[in-house]
């Protein structure tokens, strides 16, 4: 047993998690079927693009959440390096999949609203560039994460390789932003800002909390898979 | 300056959430050689590499003349001679350049590479390329490297891995001359050392 | 200093060695240019058009391509414990490493790009830009690419990963880069884009070699 004796902390997690998933699976549930009522059936067409803005509703908070996702990575990949705390390696192992998962379904919601809006699937808009990059920074964190034999090795190079990557992601940001008003100066559409009309706020706002539920939702189940995971593997180490 | 002294307490490391070696403790003095025997993988290499600082530890204390090596990792690395598993050499230099630049990386003067090459009988090979050696005679070469420090603590892993027996004489003689001469040797070995005086610390039970 | 200075010496003298490895690096860059009128076609505008970008683009490839070997030379033969162990900080270490990667991949490649600029048919002050800007810029591919080197030390499929790590972090060289000459194609200044990749090289000197020599600690345990 002794050998088990560093989850301690992770079982503790785990024993609280789940507490809370079935509640909190409950509730994801809800918020996704009202804000997809909002969404899909209660707000207006909009005037110029029809149906079509409807993609919004899964597109911006995916955008949203890749972004804060990243950030999650860096914050745990710092909580593991200077505090060496175990559960946060686990958790980001278990967050980064899903992060990336939003950054595509971005990207593919983009391009899907590209059509209708552009005639084509792709442009080389400056956000769709951008969280191009961000999939890419995601991609790599998985592939290192996985790439040692030995997955505490892992863990912590794609800690610091989280930590690196928000530094320049706002440095990335940037210089895509730049080089797109180079090649491409008139702005394709506008998004956000001030003008934008409640009864698109509000079903916004309600997707946004929704998948932002089902996020903390499908993290907090993967980091339960992965604590088993660990503890299988140090179980037959042990054996 | 203080006699040299070193002092563990409690040394425990983990790795892949399992213990390697745990609330480890032992005393080492000027002139004396401590032998860690055990099975493979009873964390012989791990402890060597714990007292050079390079796997951090998850409890315990290493004290060098009473002062912790943690607050002063660069003082304490002055300290330390390195025989790892792998030579460390670079293929691509000679015997004695190889030698040379370790001494230049350490920051220390080259005036012992000299005599440590006599000592492993290295003169002839002096000016070869390393990776035209055979891997006993760059075992030497790589002891003959930890005897060219100034450092007064050898930690050696396998130092007689691949040596032949005139070579084990040599290399008995050197640790002999650097014991006299106040120095502190930790050797992982599987043979036995054969030195007047080695105490023998077996870790793995 | 002194360890700095044997270390970049040392890493200069092996180079010096075996002066193959470096070789095929730059000629790697030659052909993988080359490939680009062979598969665009001879049209000298459209090339000229390009040329910035192209051969930016096969810099950064190149520079990636011999990286790979930075650290891993040392880790195998295990002279990467006695950088570990010696007795000054691993930062400058990680320093020497990078600069005699630069010196002996991005300084050359900064020399041969405007003979390749020639063939794509950029003007004179494109060559000039071309090269002013790879000097600037290719430090920080040295530092960016070091630090993937670092990472993936002792991973399965070390290589493709490497690039996968790198290339991500190194489009804000890239862009600026291939800009600045483009700019002066189109008869602008190219100042600012050079300060800003001189910045961007000064932003990867302050944080990079921190994190390589974390990234080489956490190798050697």
């Amino acid at each position: 047993m002794a050998t088990l004796h560093f989850l301690a902390n992770p079982a503790r997690f785990r024993r609280f998690s789940q507490r809370v998933l079935p509640a909190l699976s409950a509730v994801t549930a809800l918020a996704l079927a009202v804000g997809l009522y909002l969404a899909l059936v209660q707000s207006p067409p909009d005037y110029q693009q029809g149906e079509t803005v409807r993609i919004m509703f899964v597109h911006v908070p995916s955008a949203w959440l890749a972004m804060a996702g990243y950030a999650l990575l860096a914050a745990l990949g710092a909580a593991l390096l200077v505090w060496r705390h175990p559960l946060a390696a686990l958790m980001a192992r278990a967050a980064a999949p899903v992060g990336a998962v939003f950054a595509a379904v971005c990207l593919l919601t983009g391009a899907l609203w590209g059509r209708p809006m552009w005639g084509t699937y792709w442009v080389w808009d400056a956000r769709l560039t951008s969280m191009l990059l961000l999939f890419f920074l995601y991609l790599g964190h998985i592939a290192l994460s996985r790439a040692y034999d030995d997955p505490e090795r892992g863990d912590r190079a794609a800690a610091i390789l989280a930590l690196v990557g928000a530094i320049n992601l706002p440095v990335i940001k940037f210089s895509v932003d730049w080089w797109n008003t180079l090649h491409q100066p008139a702005s394709v559409m506008k998004l956000g800002g001030p003008s934008i009309h409640p009864a698109i706020l509000t079903p916004l706002l309600v997707m946004a909390l929704a998948l932002l539920l089902l996020y903390v939702t499908l993290v907090l189940l993967r980091t339960e898979t992965e604590i088993d995971r660990r503890r299988l593997d140090a179980a037959e180490l042990a054996a | 300056m203080k006699p040299a002294s070193l002092d563990v307490t409690g040394l425990s490391c983990r790795r892949g959430g399992r213990p390697v070696f745990e609330g480890l403790s032992f005393g080492l003095a000027g002139g004396e050689l401590l032998a860690l025997t055990g099975r493979n993988g009873s964390g012989k290499t791990t402890l060597l590499r714990a007292l050079a600082l390079l796997v951090t530890t998850v409890t315990g204390e290493i004290r060098w003349q009473g002062e912790d090596v943690v607050l002063d990792r660069e003082t304490w690395r002055r300290q330390i001679g390195w025989l790892g598993h792998l030579d460390g050499l670079k293929g691509d230099l000679g015997v004695r350049e190889n030698l040379a630049i370790a001494a230049r990386l350490r920051g220390e003067a080259p005036d012992r590479i000299d005599q440590a090459l006599a000592a492993f009988e290295l003169e002839p090979l002096a000016r070869r390329e390393v990776r035209t050696l055979s891997a006993g005679q760059r075992r030497r070469v790589a002891l003959a490297r930890v005897a060219s420090t100034h450092a007064p603590l050898w930690l050696l892993d396998e130092p007689l891995n691949a040596l032949d027996a005139p070579s084990q004489a040599a290399l008995r003689t050197t640790l002999g001359r650097h014991l006299a001469a106040g120095g502190l040797v930790i050797a992982a070995t599987h043979a036995p050392i054969d030195l007047a005086g080695a105490r023998i610390l077996e870790l793995g039970r | 200093m002194t360890g700095f200075a044997a270390l970049l010496a040392r890493d200069l003298r092996l180079v010096w060695r075996r002066p193959g490895d470096v070789m095929v690096v730059l000629a790697f860059f030659v052909v993988a240019t080359v490939l680009f009128p062979l598969g665009i076609g001879p049209e000298t505008n459209l090339l000229a058009r390009i040329a910035a970008g192209v051969l930016w683009c096969a810099a950064l490839f190149a520079s990636l391509l011999s990286l790979d070997r930075l650290f891993a030379t040392d880790y195998e033969d295990g002279a990467l414990d006695l950088l570990l162990l010696a007795p000054w900080p691993l930062e400058l270490a990680v320093l020497a490493k990078c600069l005699a990667h630069w010196i002996v991949t991005g300084l050359p490649l900064a020399m041969l790009a405007p003979l390749m600029g020639v063939v794509f048919g950029l003007s004179g002050e494109g060559l000039g830009a071309l090269c002013l800007t790879l000097l600037v810029g290719t430090p920080t591919l040295s530092l960016v690419g070091g630090l993937a080197a670092a990472l993936t030390l002792g991973a399965r499929r070390g290589g493709a990963l490497l690039a996968l790590l790198a290339l991500p972090l190194c489009v804000p060289t890239l862009i600026f880069g291939a800009a600045a000459v483009e700019a002066v194609a189109m008869g602008d200044g190219f100042v600012t884009h050079l300060a800003i990749l001189g910045a961007l090289a000064l932003m990867a000197l302050a944080t990079l070699p921190w994190a390589i020599a974390a990234a080489l600690r956490q190798a050697g345990e």
